[in-house]
């Protein structure tokens, strides 16, 4: 069985509405816990790589996969979405249980506005169109942890719809290069969260825990595989994957699974899966009840949502009340595909060193403040920052905040670089010693090290003529025609002067003396 | 003191003529007296006297609250109080204590009312007669009043048997009766197709349904929240005005209340002459099924506006007869959803079956819940069925927009409230009643309540007059909505017009023991 060619490869693909919706199986959720309040994204994703299980012979099918993400997102708030308790990480089971989230008879839910923002503000920085009239409806299961039998959620008219991302995919020769991908988004829904059951299997006992705030990402995969031009194959939902590692493997195997199933003559079918961390496979979930019905219903205790903008926004409306979107737009970050271009233009860097910084938290915060501090050409930051910063942190498993080096450290260290005043294996030299956290700066390291560059010509050429007499075999070497044997000398030098010496110097030294 | 109404006796406590706890007294004792009519469920004994207690102490340094500072007040068994078992008539809630007031409540108990306890109704108020709860059903007090057993005694046809008593309507019967029997001055009902407006009619007294979203629902167990609404029942409309404006304004809690400012403290101002106004008679409300009697006080009211200089027209409401069948999907589906939560988990009666969570649950639900709630539940779901959703719940709910379009455009023809029966017909016996299921009895007297609910409308029921048999009939105004205050100030006109009698309880008061022991045993075999 070979490995799946590329992935990501290959232009989007967007679901039709009658796609996502058509199959009622599409929506069928094993109601487990998850996050508190949340925004639930679909992707339409996102590609039509080809697969084969061998190499494609000669008038084969080739296989292409289609994947949409349905992504659960917790959205950082102080309270829940529909009442005022509090979401707090790790907090005692049921310590953050208001008489609503407990669905009491009688009560009733309250829109929270903050998440409203939130949705609002993902909606924008995904390129979506914001529906200025939004709905929210009920949708109903029996399970322990949903305790009013129904979930609110926007199924009908969801606060934000038809957006895009953009991304990049390493991919190329040297799996380095970086290829810019589009995802589209099909809706951003807000959603209320179901409790979390707790399982405990000794005394076959189900606990519930009702403050439903863990975990801050949950993703339901769908996943079909057709041939390029013919219609879209049966597809299958596999849940609950939390990370975005298992995301990537449990569509790999899915796509590969139904690969095989189909070529040996199976059929798939529209059935809901789950991924098993340990054996890397996704399993049939067996529903017992078969397909769920989940009787949508609008909710009636909660008015339509209306956002207004500039234009509708009505005059002497009360600030409290209402939300704009234009000002949330105002309020929006860079967003990063447009910081990344900014970076390639202004300091000419490649796009996946771009990608690079972006990713790491905190690492393009500080590339822009050594920049900020140092002479030193915007490239040669990059890549002291890329490739010695970042190679330092990951070897320590460190953040960018408990990194050693300060932004200001290693500014006047590329400035020393930079001036010639020690070179750049000396540099290497400085910035290991900055690590060890000695509280020196790098102009203390250099001077306490005598690290400076060996300015005296005279002492140099001192220096080359004594090496050269003390190897006279490599000399021969050289004179009998073997250019390379230089470095030889070169390196003797260097390592003489401990390379505080400029190799060019050394070089031209030598070549000098060798001729002469 | 007991007879009086709510504005009077606030009067008479401001003026000292009785202290809180006296008049609590009198109240909790002739609830003891009435206890054969079942209208409370719950009689809050101690805190009522603890209530009257601080009331009393309020008026000493006269710091009182205002008009409903220690006015006896009681409230249907399906708004949640704090402490206080809140049952909604049902197993499925019987021992439910809940942790917080509704907010309707928490409001009466900020103005200093007296809670006196929770009134009986239909489970779920779901039935137009208060007969349908586990506590059995309510007894019209107008069954025992001289009024009443005069007209019975010249009927030589009638078998004069306490066993042929009235129903009080619903499903805040026991709200009504509590009012009616005077063992308190104002009680909340609910009001979805008219539950508080229905017992109003049959039992003499002023049943307000204000529009949705003037009054919070937060603490309401809902039975259709897109038509549910704290009702008021008292024995005049001033009273009404003033409970309603103990109530009204937005809650946080609630996002269906509206922001909207509305004149408050709801003063009604005593019309002088009513040539301004313009009455609406709708032409579908005359129907078959009319008693001749109710048409009569119908069109002699229409009348008694037109001789005083109002305009009366004949107005219509094109899809009135689409209301019963579009509520019966609306309803049913509500009811299947807001039911999802008795589930025996957190709250509420649970079976003794473990073997699974399923199990648990239908067991629990099978047990907890009496036939008629489960019949709406089955239909609900049925029609939320994705295959039948299009077919039966977006219908119901265009047609819904065309009903309330109707009264829209009723409304912009000129006209300034709609006047139209509250019932079919007067309070029948018990017996009577249940010879048609609860769903019939539903349809049947909804049938001129209902269309309000759907679009959100202010409405009154006011007595009028008494029948034939000595019974109770209530007129309905229907107002624009949040023109509660117009709709309320033209009710109170009529009020004052027509003079409807005071309920004659002495006799019953005076021998109500000799009452109590002929009921005790008619009445446990009917609680079964």
């Amino acid at each position: 069985m070979a490995a799946p060619m590329l992935r990501w490869v290959g232009r989007g693909r967007r679901w039709t509405f009658a796609q996502v919706d058509g199959g009622s199986c599409h929506r069928r959720e094993a109601p487990t816990g998850s996050t508190s309040n949340r925004i639930r994204g679909r992707s339409s994703v996102a590609q039509q790589p080809l697969y084969t299980t061998q190499k494609p012979r000669k008038g084969e099918h080739k296989w292409a996969a289609v994947v949409g993400l349905e992504i659960h997102a917790q959205i950082s708030s102080n309270s829940k979405l529909f009442s005022g308790s509090q979401v707090r990480f790790s907090a005692p089971p049921n310590s953050l249980v208001s008489f609503f989230d407990a669905s009491l008879p009688g009560t009733l839910p309250v829109l929270n506005r903050r998440c409203v923002e939130a949705a609002v503000m993902t909606g924008l920085a995904l390129n979506c169109h914001i529906n200025k009239k939004s709905l929210f409806d009920r949708k109903h299961y029996f399970y322990a942890d949903l305790p009013a039998g129904y979930q609110i959620t926007q199924q009908r008219l969801p606060i934000a719809v038809n957006g895009s991302l953009t991304y990049g995919v390493c991919a190329g020769k040297k799996q380095s290069q970086v290829i810019p991908k589009t995802v589209r988004i099909k809706q951003i829904q807000l959603e209320q969260d179901s409790g979390k059951s707790l399982h405990d299997d000794l005394r076959s006992q189900t606990l519930i825990d009702l403050n439903r705030a863990e975990g801050q990402l949950r993703v339901d995969a769908n996943i079909s595989v057709h041939h390029p031009g013919e219609p879209l194959g049966v597809r299958t939902e596999v849940k609950n994957l939390n990370s975005i590692r298992f995301l990537a493997k449990a569509i790999d195997y899915e796509i590969q699974r139904q690969i095989n199933e189909l070529e040996n003559g199976g059929e798939i079918l529209n059935e809901t899966r789950s991924f098993h961390y340990q054996l890397g496979c996704t399993m049939s979930m067996r529903d017992k009840e078969g397909k769920q019905d989940y009787r949508f219903m609008p909710e009636p205790n909660l008015p339509p949502l209306v956002l207004y903008d500039a234009t509708s926004l009505p005059a002497g409306a009360d600030p409290q009340q209402v939300i704009n979107i234009d000002q949330i737009r105002e309020t929006l970050p860079e967003l990063p595909s447009v910081t990344r271009e900014r970076l390639v233009q202004q300091y000419g860097m490649l796009l996946e060193h771009s990608f690079t910084l972006l990713n790491e938290v905190g690492l393009l915060e500080f590339f822009q403040n050594v920049i900020k501090e140092t002479r030193a050409e915007p490239k040669k930051v990059t890549s002291w920052v890329l490739n010695t910063f970042l190679g330092y942190l990951k070897q320590q498993n460190l953040a960018v905040s408990e990194s050693p080096v300060t932004p200001s450290a290693l500014a006047e260290l590329l400035d020393l670089l930079d001036s010639r005043t020690i070179s750049s294996a000396a540099a290497k030299q400085v910035f290991e010693e900055l690590w060890k956290r000695e509280g020196k700066t790098p102009g203390q390291i250099v001077s306490e090290k005598q690290l400076e560059l060996m300015e005296d010509r005279g002492a140099l050429e001192q220096l080359c003529h004594s090496m050269m007499e003390a190897h006279p075999q490599v000399v021969m070497d050289l004179k009998k025609g073997n250019p390379r044997a230089i470095n030889k000398l070169i390196g003797l030098v260097r390592k003489a002067t401990q390379s505080r010496a400029d190799p060019a110097m050394i070089k031209e030294i030598l070549e000098k003396k060798l001729s002469s | 003191m007991l007879g009086r109404t709510l504005q009077e006796v606030s009067a008479a406590l401001k003026q000292g003529q009785i202290t809180p706890t006296e008049l609590c007294q009198k109240c909790l004792s002739l609830i003891k007296k009435t206890k054969f009519l079942n209208a409370y469920i719950t009689v809050s004994e101690e805190v009522a006297l603890k209530q009257a207690e601080e009331s009393e102490k309020r008026y000493k340094n006269g710091q009182s609250l205002g008009d409903l500072d220690g006015i006896p007040v009681a409230v249907k068994d399906n708004f949640s109080t704090s402490g206080i078992e809140t049952t909604c008539a049902s197993n499925m809630l019987k021992g439910y204590i809940p942790p917080y007031n509704a907010t309707v409540v928490q409001k009466l108990l900020d103005q200093g009312a007296l809670l006196m306890g929770k009134t009986n109704l239909d489970e779920f108020a779901m039935g137009s007669g208060s007969t349908d709860g586990i506590f059995g059903p309510v007894k019209n007090p107008w069954s025992y009043s001289k009024q009443y057993r005069e007209k019975r005694k010249q009927n030589p046809h009638s078998k004069n048997e306490d066993s042929d008593w009235l129903i009080t309507g619903g499903s805040s019967g026991g709200s009504a009766a509590a009012v009616s029997a005077f063992t308190c001055y104002a009680a909340l009902g609910s009001d979805t197709g008219g539950s508080t407006r229905n017992p109003a009619a049959h039992c003499g007294l002023v049943g307000f349904k204000p529009s949705y979203g003037l009054v919070s629902r937060h603490g309401l167990i809902p039975l259709v929240n897109s038509m549910d609404v704290p009702g008021i029942l008292t024995r005049c409309v001033d009273d009404a005005a003033i409970v309603l404006g103990a109530l009204a304004g937005p809650d946080p809690k609630d996002s269906t209340t509206v922001h909207d400012p509305i004149n408050k403290p709801f003063m009604l101002p005593s019309l002088a002459d009513v040539s301004k106004l313009c009455i609406g008679i709708p032409k579908e409300y005359l129907i078959p099924e009319l008693s001749s009697e109710v048409r009569s006080l119908w069109s002699k009211a229409a009348d008694l506006f037109e001789s005083e200089g109002a305009k009366v027209l004949e107005v219509s409401l094109p899809h009135t007869s689409y209301s019963i069948v579009c509520y019966h999907v609306l309803c049913t589906s509500e009811v299947a959803s807001n039911m999802a939560r008795f589930d025996g988990l957190q709250y509420g009666h649970r079976c003794d079956i473990n073997v699974s969570t399923e199990a648990m649950y239908a067991a629990s639900r099978r047990e907890g819940f009496n036939d008629v709630v489960r019949g709406r539940i089955l239909s609900g779901n049925f029609f939320l069925l994705k295959e039948n959703y299009e077919n039966y719940f977006v219908k119901a709910q265009k047609v819904r927009r065309l009903i309330a379009n109707d009264f829209v455009n009723a409304f912009n023809s000129g006209v300034d409230v709609l006047l139209t029966p509250t019932t079919l017909s007067e309070a029948v016996p018990y017996l009577e009643f249940i010879k048609e299921d609860n769903r019939t009895r539903s349809a049947q007297d909804d049938i001129f309540t209902q269309a309000v609910n759907m679009a959100g409308l202010p409405a009154v029921s006011i007595p009028v007059a008494l029948s034939n048999q000595g019974l109770p009939i209530g007129l309905q105004f229907i107002g624009r909505a949040f023109c509660d205050q117009q709709l309320l100030t033209v009710a109170k006109w009529f009020e004052k017009q027509v003079q409807f009698p005071v309920i004659q309880l002495q006799e019953l008061m005076d021998d109500c023991s000799a009452v109590l022991e002929n009921e005790k045993s008619a009445s446990v075999s009917l609680k079964q």
